[in-house]
């Protein structure tokens, strides 16, 4: 799929160098598309032997019987890996798909305008981060803000809901738990920075674009991934500094959502062996590292990470504690159109429709009547 | 699409008269007549028929992902996915967007299908057949290929349409990156695309208006503005008003432009019913909820139809 | 006189205009087409290239098996007007000249079937070509051809200017319905053929929502399915994009123009004066 799709011929010449006999033949689906064509795949019962699936999916893909579990002799691919990763790609107990590559979403802020404001790193709580933002703010003015919180998207929101105690789904992952104490306060903490005039009320449609803004300093925080950091290397300006640090959460380092693919084999395939084996060329942490520099792509196996191309990466550095704090969000089918739903409502609560305690009993309705499905199976023993 | 439409009132009206009886019709010709039909008929029993009944039954139960890994993991919910989908903010923007396509694309296209014809059917106008096939010809063209041309006529910073504004001196339109201009964007194209086809038409109209008519008009001192509503509009008045509730039934199927153009954004300005409907039915897999809707596309289009019929009717513009 | 004269001027002039406003983005879709990469994403729009470059076309058909997709929706359009005419020629004259048991209420009952879009199937359709394993199938694509009440009216409609006198004078020579069909009926009905042929192969060359959904293997891809999916890969990558829309577009651009007089004729016949 994107990028991947347009790289990966470029390692593959080895892989058939190494098993002659296999041929591997790529197609590419555009990242906004895939989701669905892998499901129209799977009604039209044309699935390919693997893909690469995106972290969130898996437990979808698992749901409707399309994916081949892990063999016993594939086990050792499971080391060596992120366990947040790995947990969302365990289904009922059972690893299902092979972690390709990670991602996770932390902070990309500018380092020098922080620093101006007098802080060097970036506060590690709420409080202290909410503090630097306003100390932020003060410097670069009343027309600016201190970080970007697009409405349209929840992975933000999202971010701080993890770093509560609670789960946020509950009876067995067959009801909302967007109610409990702990993801109040994120919708609280979340709706303040609005209310304070940290952040923009804009979805990222207003934005026209991300990187001029940062520059200009209209904003100083960024949530986002690392294929930001390309992205930021190439398009700013060399005496804009940056950096990447972890999330703040309430009382300390926060955790985040594992984003990232996976490589699955799928029941249908007719060439199990050799689809395995290709899991396994995929996975050895030298070919991991190699794509590393070609994609930016940050490898799913910890070893790859001690390459020297990838180690001595000043914004990568951030990722490897993140991803060791990371926290895997619920495994049910219905959680991407939950957590879009949970986004409607945070998006109304800024504009000041709800509190966030009506916010949060707003999404609790929402998500159980998109879970009531799953409850109907799990009485009858189905799910 | 539209074809269709402005035939069925003539259809219906044969297929009402009478059948002439004759005598001596052989048990051999109707037999024959049998295997004519008989293929097309079973095509569209099995292929349109079918289905069609089957998205009603479909719209009445919960029929989802789970449901396409198993059978038995449908439900029969009654009118649920309906009662769901009037809660649906999402729907009723859907719904909104779809109807100001219509109300604002319906005029504008047929605005610019009229001038084309008016000032095309002109008698001092030279290559007449060959500006008609030039006109018309984006009709032809594959919709997905001129969307995405389109894209970058419409492109913020290196667009022509955008270097046109700024030639006379406006600013720059973020064309669809804006949910107030995304609509206006996407009609740009779509009467580039559809103009001329109701100008075809439009042309064959005015062409059996007798030029006496309007060499009467010049005669009594009429204007060109005086003699277009004087003479030409009630000449086309009834083919108007057709063309205009045809065209209506047109635009509430718009799906390919905001799928290649803007995916229905920004901020879902462009989500149509039937672009929702896709969506819903396989992005989601949510085939109930997804044939729910594509009743009350249906309900619509059948409302804008009978408009139409009782229109027709009483203009009785298929004699 | 003058007034005229200026009169004259101002609507040739009007004219030429329309025609900019139409032929501009197709000559421009053309010159991009042939530019550099990335010499079109500046300021101002260049409109021609500065140096004409065929690699966009090679590159499409080398690397994104555009060869591939174009096959496909020559195959597909070709397949689907064939099967389009062999199941609604016979049909529609049928309907307009023979008679049978049930003729007048079963064509009653196609005239209802007029007012429902077909969009409303496609959701069950897919279940049942899914049940019949035909989904990412040539033959799944070609399904909604088969089933086309309205080439059944265009070609039932021209039939019925046939004479009776001539198939009359055939059955009294001994011939039968299907010789008839033949040999009589046949080479009278030939414009409309050519008409309906035309409609067919144009509306499933351009077709989009169907095949999007029942082709998922790229390897099926036709054309406008593949551009989509090509247009959110290569946003930035213009000219390719325009070399890809020229593909497209060109051959059902060249089949209408040389056939203009069929199509223009079929569709005033099935809306105007009809």
């Amino acid at each position: 799929m994107g990028n991947e799709a347009t790289n990966v011929p470029q390692i593959l010449p080895e892989f058939e160098r190494l098993n002659p006999g296999i041929k591997v033949d790529v197609q590419a689906l555009p990242w906004t598309a895939a989701h669905q064509k892998l499901l129209t795949a799977y009604a039209g019962d044309s699935l390919p032997d693997l893909s690469q699936v995106g972290n969130t999916w898996v437990s979808e893909m698992a749901a409707i019987g399309a994916i081949s579990p892990l063999p016993s002799v594939a086990g050792d691919l499971l080391t060596d890996q992120f366990p947040a990763v790995l947990e969302t790609n365990r289904i009922d107990g059972r690893p299902v798909a092979t972690p390709w590559y990670v991602d996770t979403r932390l902070l990309f802020y500018r380092s020098d305008l922080l620093e101006q404001a007098g802080h060097g790193a970036v506060p590690q709580t709420w409080v202290g981060w909410k503090e630097a933002m306003h100390a932020v703010k003060r410097r670069a003015g009343a027309d600016k803000f201190a970080v970007l919180l697009p409405l349209n998207e929840f992975e933000q929101l999202l971010t701080f809901g993890l770093q509560g105690e609670e789960p946020l789904l509950k009876d067995e992952d067959t009801r909302g738990n967007f109610s409990s104490a702990s993801f109040v306060a994120a919708l609280a903490f979340y709706k303040s920075l609005f209310d304070e005039g940290l952040a923009p009320v804009a979805s990222a449609a207003q934005i026209s674009n991300v990187w001029t803004e940062f520059e200009r300093g209209w904003f100083s925080f960024y949530f986002s991934g690392p294929w930001t950091i390309g992205e930021f290397k190439n398009r700013l300006k060399p005496e804009t500094r940056w950096m990447t640090s972890g999330v703040p959460g309430p009382t300390g380092p926060g955790a985040s959502a594992p984003g990232g693919s996976s490589l699955v084999v799928y029941r249908s395939s007719p060439r199990q062996e050799a689809a395995w084996k290709l899991v396994r060329f995929l996975s050895d942490p030298a070919v991991q590292a190699r794509f590393n520099v070609i994609t930016g792509d940050l490898p799913a196996r910890e070893s790859a990470w001690a390459t020297p191309s990838v180690a001595d990466d000043p914004y990568i550095a951030a990722f490897k504690g993140q991803l060791s704090r990371a926290k895997a969000v619920p495994k049910v089918p219905e959680w991407e159109r939950i957590v879009t739903e949970m986004q409607i409502v945070a998006e109304r609560m800024v504009r000041g429709e709800y509190t966030p305690e009506a916010a949060g009993a707003e999404i609790d309705r929402r998500a159980d009547r998109l879970l009531e499905k799953r409850r109907w199976m799990m009485e009858r023993g189905r799910a | 699409m539209t074809d269709v439409r402005l035939n069925m009132a003539k259809v219906e009206a044969e297929a009402a008269a009478p059948p002439r009886r004759r005598p001596g019709t052989a048990l051999s010709r109707e037999r024959a007549a049998w295997g004519f039909v008989a293929p097309a008929l079973i095509a569209i029993g099995v292929f349109f028929a079918i289905p069609v009944f089957a998205a009603l039954l479909l719209s009445l139960t919960d029929f989802d992902i789970y449901a396409l890994a198993d059978l038995h993991n449908v439900r029969f919910v009654g009118l649920q996915n309906y009662e769901r989908l009037f809660a649906n903010p999402l729907f009723w923007g859907a719904m909104k967007n779809t109807g100001l396509f219509a109300v604002l694309g319906v005029p504008l296209s047929i605005a610019a299908s009229l001038a084309a014809a008016v000032i095309l059917n002109a008698r001092v106008v030279k290559w007449r057949p060959l500006w008609r096939v030039m006109f018309f010809a984006p009709y032809v063209t594959t919709l997905v290929a001129t969307a995405v041309l389109w894209n970058y006529l419409l492109h913020t910073r290196y667009g022509v349409i955008n270097w046109a504004i700024a030639s006379v001196g406006l600013p720059p339109v973020d064309w669809l990156g804006q949910p107030e201009n995304s609509i206006p964007a996407i009609l740009m194209f779509v009467v580039w695309k559809i103009f001329g086809y109701n100008m075809l038409i439009f042309l064959a109209v005015l062409q059996t208006v007798p030029d006496d008519l309007y060499e009467a008009a010049r005669i009594d001192g009429a204007g060109a503005w005086k003699r277009f509503t004087n003479v030409t509009l009630p000449a086309i008045a009834p083919t108007l008003l057709l063309v205009s509730i045809i065209s209506v039934a047109g635009f509430f199927q718009l799906f390919a432009e905001p799928y290649v153009m803007t995916q229905g954004g920004p901020a879902q300005s462009t989500v149509t019913v039937l672009y929702f409907m896709y969506e819903e039915g396989f992005k989601w897999w949510n085939l109930g909820s997804a044939s729910a809707v594509a009743f009350v596309l249906f309900i619509c289009i059948l409302a804008v139809t009978l408009v139409q019929l009782a229109v027709a009717k009483r203009m009785g513009a298929y004699e | 006189m003058s007034g005229r004269r200026i009169r004259s001027l101002l609507l040739n002039a009007g004219v030429a205009f329309i025609a900019l406003l139409v032929l501009f983005p197709l000559a421009w879709m053309v010159s991009v087409s042939f530019m550099s990469t990335g010499e079109a994403a500046t300021f101002p729009p260049p409109l021609l290239p500065r140096t004409w470059t065929l690699e966009h076309y090679r590159d499409l058909f080398v690397t994104q098996g555009m060869g591939r997709y174009l096959w496909n929706s020559f195959a597909l359009a070709t397949l689907a007007t064939g099967l389009a005419l062999l199941f609604t020629v016979p049909a529609g004259y049928a309907f307009a000249k023979l008679r049978f048991k049930g003729r007048e209420r079963v064509f009653q009952l196609l005239v209802g079937a007029l007012v429902v879009p077909a969009q409303i199937g496609t959701l069950p359709l897919f279940l049942m070509l899914k049940g019949m394993g035909l989904v990412n199938t040539y033959a799944g694509a070609l399904v909604p051809w088969l089933a086309s009440i309205f080439g059944l009216f265009l070609v039932r409609q021209y039939s019925l200017s046939i004479p009776d006198e001539m198939l009359e004078a055939a059955r009294i020579d001994g011939a039968s319905e299907g010789q008839i069909f033949r040999r009589v009926v046949l080479p009278t009905l030939q414009p409309i053929i050519v008409t309906l042929a035309l409609f067919v192969f144009l509306g499933s060359w351009n077709d989009f929502l169907w095949p999007l959904i029942i082709l998922t293997d790229q390897s099926n891809y036709t054309l406008p399915v593949a551009l989509a999916a090509l247009s959110r890969e290569h946003v930035q990558d213009v000219e390719m994009m325009m070399a890809g829309a020229v593909i497209t577009v060109a051959p059902v651009l060249i089949l209408f123009l040389a056939l203009q007089r069929y199509y223009i004729r079929g569709m005033l016949a099935g809306s105007v004066k009809g």
